[in-house]
């Protein structure tokens, strides 16, 4: 085994892999409902009807929360590539968390039409 | 002995290539994603809403500057989705390559410029 030096953080293998796997999910995702769009009838039942399908709520739900990984992911890299200050990069951190805690209770109304 | 070499952490003297510049415009289009997040969310909330809703939420999108707004995110999922493929791609060594990796940076170029061209007129 590698000698893995303690520094008090994780080393990162997890979030690299979750922001891959996500990233698959959403490519499925998008290109199964692009081949929906083409292949139903245009226009708003066909979309109204589609979107009131269980199955297709829960999977939307299931790529918005890898959505939401996948985006925590990416804007914490970018937090830790260019904010050096600790103070400023954790808000920064929290302010990323409520932000994409937010958007999936809303998404959890868009949704499922609470 | 140390050697002065140039360093070059000027922006502005910097000239990137084409694989670097698909890179810096995926986190670009990244950021741009996730402020619109909240946005995006709504458009499908308005797609789906009752009919009488349906009708003030298309008075919305048809504005000029909304349409503006969403071919701008258009190219920016299309941009973030290929360089995207093209990086899980390259982590699985695949388009390695000098040569390979400049042609598969221009055409993730060119690929989502021109959707985003096609889509959006279609759409307009």
């Amino acid at each position: 085994m590698v000698n893995r030096q303690v520094v008090g953080a994780h080393y990162g293998l997890k979030d690299w892999i979750v922001q891959r796997a996500t990233a698959v999910i959403m490519l499925v995702y998008t290109a199964a409902l692009i081949l929906f769009l083409l292949a139903m009838p245009s226009g708003y039942e066909g979309w109204k009807l589609l979107f009131g399908q269980t199955w297709v709520k829960v999977l939307t739900q299931t790529t918005l929360i890898a959505l939401f990984l996948h985006a925590w992911v990416g804007i914490r890299d970018l937090w830790m590539d260019y904010i050096k200050p600790v103070g400023v990069r954790l808000t920064m951190h929290t302010l990323t968390a409520v932000w994409l805690v937010s958007c999936f209770i809303y998404s959890l109304k868009v949704v499922w039409g609470l | 002995m140390q050697k002065q070499r140039p360093k070059h952490l000027d922006l502005s003297k910097i000239r990137l290539p084409v694989p670097g510049i698909v890179s810096i415009l995926h986190r670009i289009s990244g950021v741009a994603l996730f402020f619109s997040l909240p946005l995006l969310i709504y458009l499908l909330s308005g797609s789906l809403s009752s009919a009488d809703a349906f009708d003030s939420y298309r008075a919305v999108v048809a504005h000029p500057l909304v349409k503006l707004i969403l071919i701008g995110l258009l190219w920016g999922f299309l941009h973030h989705a290929a360089a995207g493929i093209r990086f899980l791609l390259l982590d699985i060594h695949k388009g390695l390559e000098l040569q390979t990796a400049r042609a598969t940076a221009k055409m993730v170029l060119a690929v989502s410029l021109s959707l985003t061209a096609i889509i959006g007129g279609i759409l307009w």
